[in-house]
């Protein structure tokens, strides 16, 4: 019985328990149940552990292996620091649903066929939609029923996968696949929709920053990187992923760039962040799987800090916008040196965790004689600390004084933050233990090498010096329109930059349109099917009388036909 | 000698009790042979259910009398499991139904109730369970006037039109059945359906066949209500008193599709009338067309009884979706959705019943804040909702599953992509509620509202958690539906 529970109950379990209990009772639920599924993870031995019937298959709730407790690792102990993070200031039913959420993320870590998988996909699908409703406004409600419809689209497409998998091929393990026909291709872009990748990846932005400033911590963790958990289960080495990837990378920094709202640009930085690793996932070799999941470790915890220190500004504030900020590190010391430690870490600055992740999928790149990849995701890194690295900090924190003066973060926040800064840098300086739990063994890789680190000190710099050459430019960002030959004389990242605005302000128009022609539809469908339509009212019962001769006189014709 | 004779009292318990409540006329006496009437049915179904799966079918001549001579009651794998569904879900409202009738129905009339109410149940078990053709025809007649009277006690003035609308519906539809089966009749000569499959399958193609065929199945899909022969059942549905419309959208439908796999499989499935007919297609496209268009209805309806009621045309649409399959993955698919379906629906309408109880019959807007004043019946709400959309771990996976299976067997993904598509519609609609029940402030009519009593909540959960465990343990509805499926298609040529 211990044996067949999946860690994901317990978490599963705490959600129940938060929603029943009170005042300290629940406190106590919140701290210890993500670290007694910690401990739980690390029960589960490498393999099938258990099996369940389920209509008329063998199912597997729990298989375990080193990349499958890497991720739930880290989840579980996002879902202690988050609920740290959370707990004195979010409303139970948000912490209830961000642990459910968790216990899916859980869930799927360690599910060993595509039935499972799938239940805790739809489980995470449900309860983070719960989560962006809770920010409470009127647009969280509708960015909500945007994120779920996307979601559950998303559900359909992999389930349609799956069974399809299932009927041709009589079995519903989870293995290494390519995206060679109509079944994978299905299950290929259920996950891609959750991963955030084009042309879905609005979703992802659209949602987050419409949730609480507890909520979006959560979110930010689990959905895209259990996306690149199950594409590194199921997919790697798909060449395709590589070009998905680089997009990815593309779309969150030009996206970024042009955003004003803080939450938001950490949102695109998301699908930027996940891009590297779907690439690596692309690339399919033993250093470039363990690169994504490295990277997939070290992004949920820069990126949790990221969003909490942007938490603990707008609960403070109440503001989200970069242009009311500004000038806050007077007040909130101690969240403006955990938001520059997570800024240097996603900028893969030497000595943060970044550094020591991603350039292991640089390096696998290169191994794999990938030039272009190669420059590519380097010119990316340089993106990246743009727009998340010193745009975020720079606008929030310094900048010109906003007049705000706000008190610094809650304890409870200050210690959730200060425990992922802790994290950041120590990956950052002893990476070797941290390389040990990666799923493919020995690692034979040295982070800090001379030339890496020369290399990426000056991408960062001049990257740093472009962006406060151009200040005057990007301070404009309510209503920016950039100037496209100026760009022409500044670095080579850029050119891509303005390549990706323009795909992006066609993929606009079109996306115009498109709201345009679905409204029409819908007024249509609304004069038909509404209360009022002809589908709908009640009919007289002569026409429904009618109705059965029509029937009866058509299948009279067409058997005799 | 009572467990040999458990297929006769079955139908003949209720039946019984039915015209006893007339004797006694107090409405307490009334409920409380009710409560013993239905819960021995229901006793008695699940025995012969594990009997059914254990031996084999069972045949039972009635009065001695031998088949094709007599009626012979038959009972295999498909109409036992059909019998357990219907005097399981009839077993579980009566304790709920005394609050619930309490405050809908004026209670000199409680009485009348429980006749109306054994009848139906009498009637919908006699027609599941008998193997005769014309015995059919009778119990159907028996339990649709006892539905008329059921839908007629609701107390909106428009209970009394859809009521008659439905006799008006019913009786035509009782009448193309009965035409069918004196069609069948003239041809073989005999009524007994095991006989008649036997005989037609010996003899050519015959203009009189494909008649009886076209009668009956028009006559049966007015009874179960399939697109676009359903326009009796949202106003029905809507108008009739809560415990009404909960059984009936939980039961009477259901055993509609019963009869439907019955004539299609076992009575018409050896003759050679599909060779070359387009009966499958035509009720896939109906079938089709049912999902889309009634889920659509039902996504603007501002009544939420109204609403469901559209919502269980559309789920009608999966179940004849899986008969048009006609392969054991989409069969099983339809028949583990009877039972699937019937306890969504019917938790869902119990808990618009305890709804009712506290404000009256809801428009969507006055169901604002409930899940602030009446936390299990919102909560209710949403679990079977999630089970209408198939939502892993509800119930309505588990059909999905197997009409998926079934539409990708036979290579059609699009029709896999558009059962699952026309689930977000389900969605939609479900999501009306929910966001209305949880995201807003309770209206005026909710202000002083508090939670059901436990004698309605309890039956309500009961669905609702059954909803849930049979998502999550589903071995033996499935199985039992799969050996079903099995049986039905072994008569198959």
């Amino acid at each position: 019985m211990i044996e067949w529970a999946s860690p994901a109950l317990i978490l599963l379990a705490a959600a129940l328990l938060i929603a029943l209990t009170r005042g300290h009772w629940r406190s106590a639920v919140i701290l210890i149940a993500p670290l007694a599924t910690l401990w739980a993870v690390w029960q589960v031995p490498d393999g099938v552990v258990s099996t369940v019937r389920f209509l008329d298959y063998t199912i597997e709730p729990v298989e375990g292996s080193a990349l499958r407790r890497l991720f739930a690792t880290i989840f579980a102990i996002m879902a202690f620091v988050g609920g740290l993070f959370a707990f004195r200031q979010a409303r139970w039913y948000e912490l209830s649903a961000a642990f459910a959420y968790a216990s899916g993320a859980v869930g799927v870590c360690f599910a060993g066929d595509l039935i499972t998988l799938f239940l805790y996909w739809e489980l995470m699908a449900l309860f983070s939609t719960v989560i962006v409703w809770c920010g409470g406004t009127p647009a969280a409600r509708k960015a909500g029923i945007r994120y779920a419809m996307m979601h559950l689209l998303g559900g359909v497409i992999l389930k349609v996968g799956i069974e399809g998998v299932v009927v041709h091929t009589g079995s519903i393990d989870i293995q290494p696949m390519l995206a060679t026909n109509f079944d994978t291709w299905m299950i290929l872009i259920g996950i891609l929709i959750n991963a955030a990748a084009p042309p879905l990846s609005a979703w992802l932005a659209d949602a987050y920053p419409e949730s609480s400033p507890t909520g979006s911590v959560f979110l930010s963790a689990f959905t895209t990187k259990t996306a690149v958990l199950a594409l590194i289960l199921l997919f790697p080495g798909e060449p395709i992923l590589i070009g998905v990837g680089l997009y990815m990378v593309m779309y969150g920094i030009v996206y970024a760039l042009l955003e004003n709202d803080a939450r938001r640009i950490l949102a695109y930085s998301i699908v930027n962040q996940v891009g590297f690793m779907v690439c690596a996932i692309g690339i399919g070799t033993q250093m470039a799987l363990n690169g994504a999941a490295a990277h997939a470790f070290a992004h949920i915890v820069y990126k949790g800090l990221l969003f909490m220190s942007a938490g603990a500004v707008v609960y403070r504030t109440g503001k989200n916008k970069c242009a009311d900020l500004g000038g806050l590190f007077r007040t909130m010391p101690l969240t403006t040196i955990c938001a520059i430690i997570g800024a240097l870490s996603i900028s893969s600055f030497p000595l943060t965790s970044g550094f020591t992740t991603k350039t292991l999928i640089s390096q696998a790149a290169v191994d794999e004689g990938l030039v272009t990849v190669y420059f590519l995701l380097a010119a990316a890194s340089a993106g990246v600390f743009l727009h998340a690295g010193i745009k975020f900090p720079w606008f929030v924190f310094f900048q010109k004084d906003s007049g705000l003066r706000p008190k610094d973060a809650p304890w409870n926040m200050a210690a959730a933050m200060v425990i992922f800064s802790v994290l950041c840098i120590v990956i950052g300086v002893f990476p070797e233990p941290f390389y040990r739990l990666l799923p493919y063994p020995p690692v034979e890789y040295h982070a800090y090498t001379q030339g890496k680190v020369l290399y990426y000190l000056q991408l960062l710099l001049f990257s740093g010096l472009a962006f406060f050459a151009m200040l005057p430019l990007l301070k404009r960002t309510t209503t920016i329109t950039l100037d496209i030959d100026w760009f022409y004389r500044v670095a080579a990242p850029r050119v891509i930059a303005v390549l990706s605005t323009i795909i992006s302000r066609i993929l606009d128009t079109i996306n115009q349109y498109f709201a345009r022609f679905l409204n029409a539809m819908l007024m249509r469908i609304r004069r038909h099917y509404g209360p009022e339509g002809v589908l709908a009212r009640t009919w007289p019962t002569g026409s429904m009388v009618l109705w059965v001769a029509i029937l009866l006189a058509s299948y009279l014709v067409m058997y005799y036909v | 000698m009572i467990s040999s004779n458990l297929p006769a009292l079955q139908v003949v318990v209720p039946l019984i009790a039915a015209p006893v409540c007339v004797l006694l006329r107090r409405g307490t006496l009334t409920w409380l042979l009710a409560w013993l009437a239905s819960w021995s049915a229901a006793a008695i179904s699940i025995v012969l259910l594990i009997r059914v799966l254990d031996q084999g079918t069972i045949s039972y001549a009635l009065g001695g009398w031998l088949a094709p001579w007599g009626i012979e009651y038959r009972v295999d794998a498909v109409n036992a499991f059909v019998l357990v569904l219907v005097s399981l879900v009839g077993a579980v409202i009566v304790p709920y139904a005394r609050t619930s009738i309490g405050a809908e129905i004026r209670s000199e009339q409680h009485y009348l109730f429980w006749t109306a109410y054994l009848l139906c149940l009498a009637g919908l078990l006699g027609v599941t369970i008998t193997g005769d053709a014309f015995n059919v025809f009778v119990f159907l007649e028996v339990s649709s006037l006892a539905t008329y009277i059921l839908i007629a006690f609701g107390n909106d003035r428009r209970a009394l039109v859809a009521s008659y609308q439905y006799l008006i519906m019913g009786t035509i539809g009782a009448t193309f059945i009965v035409i069918g089966v004196g069609l069948l009749y003239l041809m073989t000569g005999t009524l007994n359906l095991a006989d008649i499959a036997q005989r037609i399958s010996e003899m050519p193609v015959d203009r009189p066949l494909l008649a009886a065929l076209a009668f009956l199945t028009v006559g049966i899909s007015l009874k179960l209500a399939l697109f676009p022969l359903h326009l009796w059942l949202p106003n029905a549905y809507a108008y009739a008193p809560s415990v009404s419309t909960a059984f009936l959208a939980a039961t009477a439908t259901k055993v509609a599709v019963y009869l439907l796999l019955r004539f299609t499989f076992t009575v018409f499935g050896k003759s050679h009338v599909f060779d070359d007919l387009p009966y499958g297609e035509i009720l896939l496209a109906l079938s089709i067309a049912a999902m889309f268009v009634a889920s659509l209805v039902a996504i603007f309806q501002e009544d939420v009884k109204r609403m469901f009621a559209y919502s269980s045309v559309a789920q009608i649409g999966y179940i004849t979706l899986g008969i048009g399959l006609a392969n054991t993955s989409g069969l099983t698919g339809s028949i583990v959705h009877l039972f699937n379906h019937a306890v969504a629906k019917g938790a869902i309408f119990l808990l618009l019943g305890c709804v009712a109880l506290r404000i009256g019959q809801p428009a969507l807007s006055q169901m604002a804040g409930l899940a602030k004043r009446m936390p299990l019946t919102a909560a209710g709400l949403v679990v079977a909702g999630l089970s209408l959309i198939g939502v892993p771990g509800t119930v309505g996976f588990v059909s999905k599953w197997y009409l998926v299976m079934g539409a990708l067997e036979k290579g059609w993904w699009w029709l896999a992509a558009l059962v699952l598509l026309s689930s977000l519609l389900a969605v939609v609609y479900v999501w009306r509620v929910v966001e209305i029940c949880y995201f807003r402030e309770p209206s005026k009519d909710l202000a002083t509202a508090n939670e059901a009593p436990l004698s309605m909540l309890i039956p309500a959960w009961v669905f609702v958690i059954a909803c849930v465990y049979f998502g999550l343990d589903a071995t033996v509805t499935s199985e039992t539906a799969a050996t079903a499926a099995k049986t039905l298609l072994e008569s198959l040529r």
